[in-house]
């Protein structure tokens, strides 16, 4: 019996998906398993698996066509079977609802998550939410002027998007943009290769000035969109349009804990299995869920209805890619060992670069850190990863005098913002948790405890 | 709190209100049942008639008549479908009389409307007579042979309307020189007709009076007829108008009007000539002016320019809550633009959000013969604004149903922004455009581009196709022509 193949839901936000690239050809044996699609997800680029058995009798949508999910996107028959010869034509990707059932019904890959934090996730389960509402010309001007209408806020009936809202925000980048012309802003972005940790906010305000820099006279070069960066964008409007954030700061001193990742660095053997390297991120990822366990009320999602406080730690590590960022988790990091948390982050950051990652390694999470340390930044802030209430920034240790008892010492010392909701947190909670956390760091053997 | 005073069947009345309208045409009529609707307490101030001059000496009453001279279009030319009808004879004195019934039916329908929305109607002329202790306005009401009797506020929306401008040297006299509101009750039919004016009241007086058996002389100062439209559609209106037998003098400067008893001479210049045309009757159709005179506005902070009152996006005066809509408020002087107003205002005092008035988005319907209907930029108009533009025109003589109802005059033009697609602006002369043009109305309100109007499906056989048909032809080409 032949078995249409659809577009599936890798993740709980993606509404459309493209073809990356078809790893089977037509005509190709499929055995369940057998991956028969790289798919590009509005996060990562991943592996479609077959989940049954037979011939793939005929790829419906061809390589780097983009569609909703639930499409139809190839037939596997069984051997010896005709392809059928009527095959409903593949819908081009839309902003219509669709069902879980009908996605789920061949995909491969686990689409629902267990983590609580998707339950009241602000990127939600509801793709009727993800429907764009705009005017057709609204959709026309903004592509013309490169404005993801994702990003903007309708005034129109029903929250309509409608022409002056695309219109609005063409000058208002286009203002931006006169300003920065003196600094010769380019226009597109260069990647960081070089880059381990990144912070999510600089990042956006390039993708913004991005939009601005499609419009006046000078030349420029147009550079669509990827999904990631349409998701960084979505998301991070509405984080920083929806959450009430603050920030407080703390300078931690760093030079015990730098003693300790020495020591413990020793006691690795050279090579082989059971090698390990700690890294500063390492122990702050683990110094983290001590403070979380320490102040759980930071641990915590912010709904309408009610406050949700998680039992584990699970820590995102914003990391950069060429192309913008992604979170892998440090899962349950308050119950892990440094070692373990170390071998564990190694290899997701690796996955993460090569665009590997599954879903449930980036998707939910309950604390996020970016670490911009290793770029010699004295000082900055993060936004808010929804649903999550707070994500710790952290900037680069340097030695400074430190005075101590009438003394002064010299002593390497680090700057860490704490960005918080404060629908979530109030600012007491989050000074205790940074004491928390800096008690952690400055001594760190509660890290080995 | 309620105020009340004694009325004329000696029951108390109530004279405090939330919003008092000041004026019972279209515009006031209509945002007295909204604000009644939103659940204001709402008195309504109408001198003479509900309805106001739309319904009872405009549009109304003018549609009625056109539409006799339809019928006896159609009655001279039953040959061409196959009847034989003789001895065609009209009574002018009856078509006026189902004109007035007309009127009346309706203006007795928005009376009926306004009792049920429990809006107090109060008959006489109401004047703005500053504010009481508890700052609201308080609008004295006067009526000729009765006393005088002051209502009370919190927001007053002027609806006054307007009047026809009189020009000087051709003031309205009611026997030789009329205004619209004569030429709406002919006592007989003017042998010769001269019109000056050739906008929408000119045209439609043209056409009926033509029709009905007048030698029709229509003046116009400018270069051309209804300025206002298309040119390409004016040229069609003009060469039709000439084919009825409609006389049209352009660029015409008027001299002296002489009366005699029976007829009136006008010395006229145009096109480097002089001519003294002579007729029984001279309609003056030169425009409007608003009502703007004897409602209290000289004790507030109400600014009048020439002869409307200024207002901003949300129908406000300089004035605190006191509010201009419709005619009184300025162009354009239309019916619906009344009513839309009066609608954005009610709900803009309830604090909704309000989507202010484009012009370009608000249908101009006029119903001469052939009737044209146009919305948004004329083609000059969209140049001069700086568009680069796609038009495109669909001839009705290729339109079936046109042929079939042997109404096959006229054209639909539309003109596209070539940038993105927007629809500027339609013109449509012909059968039943005044009934079409909404589709094109939807469409620039609804932001929709060429790409929705081409994956319509219009009904067949309809003149509406040539609309589509017309928008083919901006693009990838008409089919049908």
């Amino acid at each position: 019996m032949a078995t249409e193949v659809l577009m599936p839901a890798l993740s709980p936000t993606m509404t459309e998906g493209k073809i990356a690239c078809w790893v089977k050809k037509e005509g190709d044996n499929v055995a369940s398993g057998d991956v028969l699609a790289e798919i590009e997800t509005d996060k990562a680029t991943m592996d479609f698996e077959s989940t049954v058995d037979g011939v793939l009798g005929r790829i419906l949508v061809p390589q780097g066509s983009e569609v909703l999910v639930g499409t139809p996107i190839a037939i596997v028959v069984q051997k010896g079977e005709a392809v059928p010869a009527a095959t409903p034509k593949p819908v081009a990707a839309k902003p219509v609802p669709h069902t879980e059932e009908k996605s789920s019904a061949v995909t491969s890959s686990p689409v629902s998550l267990p983590s609580p934090s998707h339950v009241f996730s602000l990127e939600g389960g509801s793709h009727g939410k993800n429907r764009i509402i705009a005017s057709p010309l609204a959709r026309r001007l903004a592509q013309e002027k490169g404005i993801d209408l994702a990003t903007l806020k309708g005034s129109g009936p029903h929250g309509r998007i409608v022409r002056r809202d695309v219109e609005a925000v063409g000058a208002k980048v286009s203002q931006g943009r006169s300003v920065e012309q003196g600094a010769s802003h380019t226009a597109v972005p260069t990647s960081h290769h070089q880059s381990s940790l990144k912070p999510s906010t600089p990042l956006v305000q390039g993708g913004l000035a991005i939009a601005g820099g499609v419009m006046g006279g000078d030349p420029y070069k147009v550079v669509p969109h990827t999904t990631m960066r349409k998701v960084i964008a979505r998301r991070l409007t509405e984080a920083k349009s929806t959450i009430p954030h603050f920030y407080v700061s703390v300078d931690v001193e760093l030079d015990a804990l730098l003693a300790l990742r020495a020591q413990l660095n020793a006691l690795s053997p050279d090579k082989g299995e059971g090698a390990f390297k700690l890294s500063v991120n390492d122990m702050l990822v683990k110094a983290s869920a001590v403070a979380l366990k320490k102040v759980p009320g930071v641990n915590a999602s912010y709904t309408d209805d009610a406050m949700i406080y998680y039992d584990h730690a699970d820590i995102s590590v914003a990391v950069s890619l060429d192309d913008g960022l992604i979170t892998p988790i440090i899962r349950q990091a308050d119950l892990k060992s440094l070692k373990t948390i170390s071998l564990e982050a190694k290899e997701l950051i690796a996955r993460a670069r090569a665009g590997k990652l599954k879903p449930e390694e980036f998707q939910g999470g309950t604390f996020s850190i970016s670490n911009m340390g290793m770029y010699g930044v004295k000082n900055f802030s993060a936004v808010i990863n929804p649903p999550q209430s707070a994500i710790l920034a952290v900037s680069a240790a340097q030695q400074q005098p430190v005075v101590v008892n009438g003394g002064v010492k010299v002593a390497t010392v680090m700057t860490v913002t704490l960005s918080v909701d404060h629908r979530a947190v109030d600012g007491v909670m989050a000074a205790q948790w940074l004491a928390a956390f800096k008690a952690a760091v400055q001594s760190p053997m509660t890290l080995v405890l | 709190m309620v105020g009340n005073q004694e009325g004329d069947n000696g029951k108390m009345t109530q004279t405090d209100f939330d919003i008092l309208v000041l004026g019972g045409g279209p515009g006031g009529y209509i945002a007295a049942l909204r604000a009644a609707q939103l659940g204001f307490s709402v008195a309504l101030v109408e001198a003479k008639h509900l309805g106001g001059i739309c319904l009872n000496w405009g549009c109304i009453p003018t549609k009625a008549l056109l539409r006799a001279a339809e019928i006896n279009n159609l009655l001279h030319n039953a040959q061409e479908y196959g009847f034989t009808v003789e001895n065609v004879r009209f009574d002018l004195q009856k078509i006026v009389a189902r004109s007035r019934a007309v009127s009346h039916q309706l203006s007795m329908g928005v009376s009926y409307l306004l009792k049920k929305a429990k809006v107090s109607v109060f008959e006489g002329f109401g004047k703005i007579n500053g504010k009481d202790a508890r700052h609201k306005w308080k609008v004295l009401v006067s009526h000729e042979g009765k006393d005088s009797f002051t209502l009370t506020a919190e927001h007053v929306i002027l609806a006054t309307g307007a009047r026809a401008r009189d020009l000087p040297g051709l003031e309205p006299d009611g026997d030789l020189v009329w205004s619209y509101k004569e030429a709406l009750i002919p006592k007989k039919l003017p042998k010769r007709l001269l019109i000056v004016g050739s906008g929408a009241i000119g045209t439609e007086f043209a056409s009926f009076y033509r029709a009905m058996g007048s030698d029709v002389t229509l003046l116009e100062a400018v270069p051309r007829i209804l300025p206002t439209e298309d040119e390409e559609v004016v040229a069609i209106a003009h060469k039709e108008f000439e084919k009825q037998g409609i006389r049209i003098l352009t660029g015409v400067k008027l001299g002296a009007l002489k009366k005699a008893p029976e007829s009136v001479t006008l010395h006229v210049d145009y096109a480097g000539r002089s001519e003294e045309i002579t007729a029984d009757i001279i309609i003056s159709a030169v425009g409007i002016v608003g009502n703007v005179e004897n409602i209290g506005l000289d004790g507030t902070k109400v600014r009048v320019d020439r002869t409307h009152v200024v207002i901003d996006s949300l129908c406000r005066t300089d004035e605190e809550r006191i509010y201009a809509i419709g005619d009184l408020a300025g162009p354009p002087w239309l019916a619906h633009k009344a009513s839309h107003e009066g609608v954005l205002c009610v709900e803009a005092i309830s604090g909704r959000k309000v989507e202010p008035i484009d012009v370009t988005k608000i249908p101009g319907c006029i119903y001469c013969k052939p009737q044209i209907a146009s919305v948004g930029y004329t083609e000059a108009r969209a140049k001069e604004a700086g568009y680069s533009i796609r038009v495109g025109k669909f001839p009705l003589i290729a339109n079936g149903k046109a042929v079939v109802m042997g109404e096959t005059a006229g054209m639909v033009k539309v003109i596209f922004d070539r940038q993105t697609g927007e629809l500027l602006g339609a013109h449509m002369i012909g059968a039943d455009v005044t009934e079409m043009i909404q589709g094109f109305v939807i469409a620039r309100t609804g932001e929709l581009t060429e790409a929705e109007l081409i994956e319509t499906i219009f009904p067949h056989p309809t003149i509406s196709e040539s609309m589509h048909e017309a928008v083919l032809a901006a693009y990838e080409g008409a089919l049908n022509f």
